[in-house]
């Protein structure tokens, strides 16, 4: 396990800047933990019979919720604990088997302060197998302004996601 | 002009299926996604960490969806209950066997803390004419699921895209 302790803040990031890149092995148990940790019994995630005859795919695969967990864990491991997800959209272009190593890399796209003075910054995140894309993901998650700052204090107005 | 069902296009931005969770947002379900994922976030394994940062525990904001998933089964249910059930509705309108998501967006508001009780809404905002993929022939659908917990507090809004196709049809 990743033990989150980075406490970066606003100005410490700026367009361009990388993330640090995850690679994971997959397996079986990591598409079948990964769908019943998320409540999600379809049986494309766990029957590999059904995966391939009736979905058409090579094998079970990830379901979404689980990647989405994939992308927060990327994303806070970056960020550390005060980093508070606003918005995630991705695109899901090919699927993650078992046997694929799949690889997590992003880019600040952009960092800016909102009118109530959240600070935030847009990530654009790539889930590729073997160099093929396989998700997009653009997030914004809201940093720190200061080391004083925690962006998990807005509420109501203040909060801008 | 849409070619589209009048019964399906009554639907479209219409609130179906509030429901409330099965169960109140717990701890367990929090810990074993967040081993799923190797996500060590201390936010969700150290109570101190997330009294200073947070105002006490939270859930991971991704699970947004986990709260409000049915048990496969339970007592006096003969059939598998399914989320979100409007896509499911159109897979049997259209007569689209199969079906696959392909885009995804969360918009998170209030944490989500164990013990909160979420309730969800689902609004159909469109459907596409028929198109065909590498996977078959069907139509694209956008569904909007809301969360509010007891509060009245909206806790998120997800939007999924889903693709409902026959195979053997590219």
């Amino acid at each position: 396990m990743t033990v989150t302790t980075t406490k970066l803040v606003l100005g410490d990031v700026h367009a361009g800047d990388p993330l640090p890149e995850l690679a994971y092995p997959v397996t079986a148990t990591t598409i079948v933990l990964g769908a019943l940790a998320a409540r999600d019994w379809r049986p494309m995630h766990h029957d590999y019979d059904f995966a391939v005859n009736r979905n058409g795919t090579k094998d079970i695969f990830m379901n979404t919720p689980n990647q989405a967990a994939w992308f927060e864990r990327f994303l806070t491991d970056w960020s550390g604990p005060k980093g508070r997800l606003g918005r995630m959209k991705f695109r899901m272009k090919g699927s993650v088997f078992p046997g694929d190593t799949m690889v997590l890399a992003g880019t600040v796209e952009s960092v800016e302060t909102d009118e109530v003075g959240c600070g935030w910054a847009t990530v654009l995140v790539r889930l590729t197998v073997n160099g093929d894309l396989k998700t997009d993901c653009t997030a914004r998650i809201a940093l720190p302004t200061t080391d004083a700052d925690n962006p998990w204090t807005r509420r109501g107005d203040q909060w801008r996601p | 002009m849409s070619d589209l069902p009048s019964g399906v296009e009554k639907l479209i931005d219409q609130v179906q299926y509030e429901e409330a969770g099965e169960f109140p947002v717990e701890r367990g379900y929090i810990y074993t996604t967040c081993s799923s994922v190797e996500n060590g976030n201390p936010l969700f394994w150290d109570d101190a960490a997330a009294d200073a940062i947070t105002a006490g525990p939270i859930a991971p904001p991704t699970m947004i969806s986990v709260w409000f998933r049915p048990h496969n089964w339970s007592p006096g249910r003969t059939e598998p209950a399914v989320p979100l059930q409007v896509h499911f509705d159109l897979k049997e309108i259209f007569e689209l066997p199969e079906a696959v998501m392909t885009d995804n967006t969360i918009v998170f508001y209030e944490p989500v803390r164990p013990g909160d009780r979420l309730r969800t809404r689902q609004i159909l905002r469109s459907v596409s004419a028929p198109k065909t993929t590498k996977l078959g022939t069907g139509r694209f659908w956008v569904i909007e699921v809301e969360y509010l917990n007891q509060n009245d507090e909206l806790v998120g809004i997800e939007s999924y895209t889903g693709f409902g196709y026959r195979r053997g049809e590219a």
